[in-house]
């Protein structure tokens, strides 16, 4: 199927290009539709192209030993994966699934580098996008590391808990989206997810569909830090 | 009565990318924005308000005490 130029213009890797440079990148374009579910990458494979998110969400995740799951990015229309390992030759850094039916626009790395040599405004194009990857994962890095995110979070419960026991005659109980306890903690919606879980497999909590049930409010006062 | 995902109509642009990532069909387009319809099926996985690209989904979690380690406890000492 021919590669939409008008699709490309929303790629920030093809940000400000004449209609003769779009041309040439569409010509050097691959498209592929990939089912829901269905996994694009994984972790530690031979790299092979880079990838375009043309419709649908793509979810790039790594997987532990154990089976346990970091969502490292949830990439919509526009935004690239795989671009790393496209640039400096290794494997696959993580994982890539498919949320929804999805179309991806591909490029290999012979002809990305081709590209890269013939237009220095793709290179600066490039060096944005890594650069506001760079941040997103310091960013996630420091959440991860310094900060004790499912500490907070504990912490976050245990005063909702607390404050708001028992909703009185006439009012509802004050609910929280996973994207507000991320605002409060101060972290990313990704993070929380992962912080609930923790808590869950700790027996501190229970995910009940639309509630969070608190389980054993000793085990989170102990992991919120709370004595 | 099931909770259900909350549509904010005003910030919906229309997109479907909920759609497409919904399991249990609960989520339609009508006219240029996505609306909701109750059902048994929806497992608040929030997938739906993970991809929105402008927020226009929430899934609210209400959060409750059931401590069921303090009424072991205490149920011993009785």
């Amino acid at each position: 199927m021919a590669i939409d130029v008008e699709l490309l213009k929303g790629i920030p890797y093809f940000a400000g290009l004449s209609a003769a440079d779009l041309e040439a990148v569409s010509q050097r374009m691959f498209e592929q539709s990939i089912e829901r579910g269905d996994m694009i990458l994984l972790e530690d494979d031979p790299s092979e192209a880079i990838y375009f998110v043309v419709s649908g969400a793509v979810k790039v995740f790594k997987t532990s030993i154990e089976g346990k799951e970091q969502i490292l990015c949830l990439l919509r229309v526009g935004e690239s994966f795989n671009d790393v390992p496209i640039l400096d030759g290794g494997p696959n850094l993580a994982s890539a699934v498919a949320m929804t039916p999805i179309v991806l626009y591909g490029m290999t790395r012979s002809d990305i580098e081709e590209l890269l040599r013939e237009n220095p405004r793709i290179a600066m194009n490039v060096i944005r996008v890594l650069s506001k990857k760079v941040r997103h994962f310091v960013s996630m890095v420091e959440d991860l590391s310094f900060r004790d995110v499912t500490s907070r979070v504990a912490k976050l419960l245990l005063e909702y808990a607390t404050d708001h026991g028992g909703p009185e005659e006439g009012t509802q109980r004050p609910r929280l989206t996973q994207q507000e306890m991320a605002a409060m903690v101060g972290t990313a919606r990704e993070v929380v997810g992962r912080s609930l879980k923790v808590l869950e497999e700790e027996g501190a909590i229970r995910m009940d569909r639309h509630r969070i049930v608190v389980t054993n409010r000793k085990a989170l006062q102990q992991m919120s830090g709370v004595t | 009565m099931f909770e259900m995902p909350i549509i904010n109509v005003e910030l919906c642009n229309g997109c479907g990318l909920c759609l497409t990532v919904c399991e249990c069909g609960a989520l339609i387009i009508t006219g240029s924005i996505v609306t909701i319809q109750e059902t048994d099926d929806c497992g608040y996985c929030t997938e739906c308000e993970a991809v929105c690209p402008t927020g226009a989904i929430q899934c609210p979690y209400e959060i409750i005490v059931e401590d069921t380690f303090e009424q072991t406890l205490q149920q011993g000492v009785e």
